[in-house]
């Protein structure tokens, strides 16, 4: 399929517009909200939390009998509260820390799901079959319904960070001095985090328990990297998280046989490399070039001093002397000469270098800690 | 009991025992959701394995699927030491990632992989004795067995033989670095171990049962036991228990094996989550609320000892001063009374003697930080704990 098909099918076929609407949502449901996770270095939380949700489904669907996809979702999103409280309740109270607190809930929570789950395919009943897609994600059974759910999930979660704004960013980057302003801290917390098992809960069908917390992180992770300022990597972690929905499910139309949970998480992962190495402030690239730029002006100054040290000698300091005798000196090339000369800090007449007055100033408050002698 | 039967049931102990031994390090070296993130990470491994081999059971599918959870430490450790996000972001990062390349190998060669991401994640015990390992037409057992009794030989080995510096390191990396033990060795060591166990064990039990019998049973240990050997000894055997007991709930229920030894599993840390001696949630409970009233107390004599004047020292005037609940402060004084540290004489109260010695040596202890001596202290004067 080409790109012009596959642009017209968007518009006119209603499976795809549903399932591409209703990713591009979810992505920006977790990217808001997974910021919050990725900031409260609860990162990892989603991942237990989207383990810990399936006993819960599995409940909802043995009491209904049927496959109502809101029992089931809250089912997931009760099971999910449980699992959480039960994490902050073990790391609080025992010196189990936060880390096997996690692991336990996630394999237990899941484990006891299975169990569960052959009672369920032991049961004559036909739809029982619609259970797997929780497990591993399948975009491709979105109907508008869900899309509905997703888009109040996300008005709820926008409203609500709107009302909280200023309460949950002094929460998150001073929890003290947010107690000490007399928010309620705790009511903040479960406010948050119910919002966090939501958004998970609510992308489970989507993507799927394993890949649920790259979803949650990825897009704050990569938003992280462009700005320190909350509001815009919001924005940012909204915007990636959309697009990776959008692109992650074209891929998957254009290309059969390839399901959309994983495609999604591959095109979140390619933003999240792509800021890692180019984002101008953090970036691994800038960062090596930055790097390589000091330690050349470092060798610059290295050479520089040693023909301060040199000129000091000498009555005038502008007194020609040899190249030559340069040579034996770390630090020293013809490029790093040339570069001296273009900063006018000596002048190169053949095979003579004299120092100017500026490179004689420059050189004798090199390591004058006083002035500033960046440039 | 069937040959059938007792087979799973050995597997599926040794596969706890083998899981138990590196997830008590990885617990105690708070890196516990790195056995998750293996766990999940192997599957291109397996894959590519799986297409180059065509037998889940190779040593090399082995060694490529451990090697791509190796992968994942060193991506993850990459990216942490990158300084960009946190340690526990960069494995939220690296693992979907890896998981989702292994779903996308397997559905790109659908036709001609029979390799189902459900069997992965899940795996079946039931089905481990019928892949039989046949030695010159002699039939010596299931293949899982072997395998997973290779690996837990080898880890028995590489644990006897470096015992004292995965202690060292586990718990003073600085110290160990000193005395010459090279902390990364030992740390991509014990990673080495713990993919090539969660691989072994994959095809038996299932990633998620490898998650839970390597983090569940050390730390329920840890919660009761704070002595490394012993820890690694009670890890041990609570896997097997799991394993034992969540075998026949299994038969008793026809249910998923691995489901049923991970809930065993489940409901006994619950169990020990609540009852545990001296870390468990109730004893937790109790003794906060012990340290809050003797906390009070302490306010209280301390209130005493200021105020030499009969006004500050009456009983209602105490309810006001304070500003303590009726219930509160009575039990407060009864327990100061029990303790012989007050008197009360026309609902005037003044210190005894003893209660004089207590609160100066509490306060002095307070003054010169060192409230951890006043534990101590308690357990002298104290007849009765509040």
């Amino acid at each position: 399929m080409s790109v012009q098909e596959y642009f017209s099918l968007v518009v006119t076929d209603y499976t795809l517009r549903t399932i591409t609407l209703g990713t591009a949502i979810l992505g920006i449901v977790c990217g808001m909200l997974g910021s919050f996770a990725v900031l409260r270095k609860q990162s990892l939380l989603g991942d237990a939390i989207s383990h810990a949700a399936l006993p819960g489904i599995v409940i909802a669907f043995l009491i209904s009998g049927a496959k109502n996809s809101n029992m089931l979702l809250i089912g997931a999103l009760v099971s999910g509260l449980v699992g959480t409280f039960w994490i902050s309740g073990i790391v609080k109270k025992t010196h189990l820390k936060s880390d096997t607190a996690l692991g336990l809930i996630l394999s237990l929570f899941f484990g006891f799901g299975m169990l569960l789950l052959t009672f369920v395919q032991k049961m004559p009943n036909a739809q029982q079959a619609g259970l797997d897609k929780y497990l591993f994600g399948q975009a491709a059974t979105l109907v508008e319904s869900d899309v509905w759910l997703m888009a109040i999930v996300m008005g709820v979660s926008l409203l609500v960070l709107l009302l909280f704004w200023k309460e949950f960013k002094v929460q998150h980057f001073d929890p003290d001095y947010s107690k000490s302003l007399g928010f309620n801290t705790r009511f903040l917390d479960v406010i948050m985090t119910t919002l966090i098992v939501l958004a998970i809960v609510i992308g489970l069908q989507t993507v799927g328990v394993v890949l649920m917390s790259a979803m949650l992180l990825a897009p704050a992770a990569a938003a992280r990297q462009w700005t320190n300022n909350l509001g815009i990597m919001i924005f940012l972690a909204a915007v990636f998280g959309a697009l990776s929905g959008i692109f992650g499910t074209a891929i998957s139309a254009t290309s059969n046989n390839l399901s959309t949970g994983p495609l999604i998480v591959l095109v979140a992962a390619v933003f999240v490399v792509i800021s890692f190495v180019f984002s101008p402030g953090r970036g691994l690239l800038f960062r090596e070039i930055r790097h390589w730029k000091n330690r050349n002006d470092l060798q610059l100054h290295k050479t520089l001093h040693f023909m301060y040290e040199i000129a000091k000698t000498h009555e005038d300091i502008s007194h020609p002397h040899k190249v030559k005798i340069l040579n034996n000196f770390q630090g020293y090339t013809r490029n790093s000469l040339k570069n001296l000369e273009d900063r006018e800090y000596i002048t190169v007449d053949g095979a003579m270098w004299s120092l100017t007055q500026k490179g004689y100033n420059k050189a004798m408050n090199l390591y004058n800690q006083q002035e500033n002698s960046y440039d | 009991m069937t040959s059938a039967q007792i087979e799973i049931q050995l597997i599926a102990c040794i596969v706890a025992v083998a899981c138990a031994i590196p997830g008590t390090f990885l617990v105690l070296r708070r890196m516990a959701m790195i056995s998750d993130a293996i766990s999940h990470s192997i599957l291109p491994g397996i894959v590519v394995g799986f297409f180059l081999t065509e037998d889940l059971n190779s040593p090399w599918l082995i060694l490529l699927a451990a090697f791509s959870g190796i992968i994942t430490v060193v991506l993850v450790e990459y990216i942490q030491k990158t300084g960009l996000v946190k340690e526990d972001t960069a494995i939220g990062l690296v693992f979907p990632s890896m998981f989702s390349i292994g779903v996308i190998l397997i559905a790109k060669n659908a036709g001609d992989v029979h390799l189902d991401v459900d069997a992965v994640l899940l795996g079946e015990l039931a089905f481990a004795p019928f892949d039989r390992l046949i030695i010159n037409g002699m039939d010596v057992g299931p293949k899982s067995l072997w395998v997973i009794g290779t690996i837990l030989l080898l880890t028995l080995t590489l644990l006897i033989t470096f015992f004292k510096e995965l202690k060292i390191s586990t718990f003073d990396t600085q110290l160990a670095a000193t005395l010459g033990f090279s902390p990364v060795i030992i740390h991509y060591g014990l990673m080495t171990v713990a993919s090539v166990t969660t691989v072994g064990a994959f095809d038996a039990v299932g990633a998620i049962l490898v998650v839970a019998l390597m983090i569940a049973p050390p730390a329920m240990a840890y919660l009761l036991i704070k002595d490394l050997k012993r820890m690694l000894v009670l890890s041990a055997v609570f896997g097997i228990i799991g394993a034992l007991l969540g075998y026949w709930v299994a038969h008793w229920l026809d249910a998923s094996i691995a489901g049923s030894i991970t809930t065993v599993l489940g409901v006994l840390f619950f169990f020990i989550y609540l009852l545990a001696p001296n870390s468990g949630l109730i004893s937790v409970l109790y003794r906060q609320r012990r340290q809050k009233v003797e906390v009070h107390l302490l306010t209280f004599l301390l209130h005493l000892q200021n105020h030499t004047e009969k006004s500050e020292r009456h009983i209602n005037h105490l309810y006001e001063h304070i500003n303590w609940h009726k219930v509160k402060a009575q039990s407060v004084l009864d327990l100061a009374l029990k303790n012989n540290m007050i008197t009360i004489e026309d609902s005037i109260i003044s210190l005894t003697e003893k209660g004089e010695t207590f609160t100066s040596e509490a306060i002095n202890y307070i003054i010169t930080n060192k409230s951890a001596a006043i534990e101590e202290m308690k357990d002298r004067f104290f007849l009765f704990r509040g």
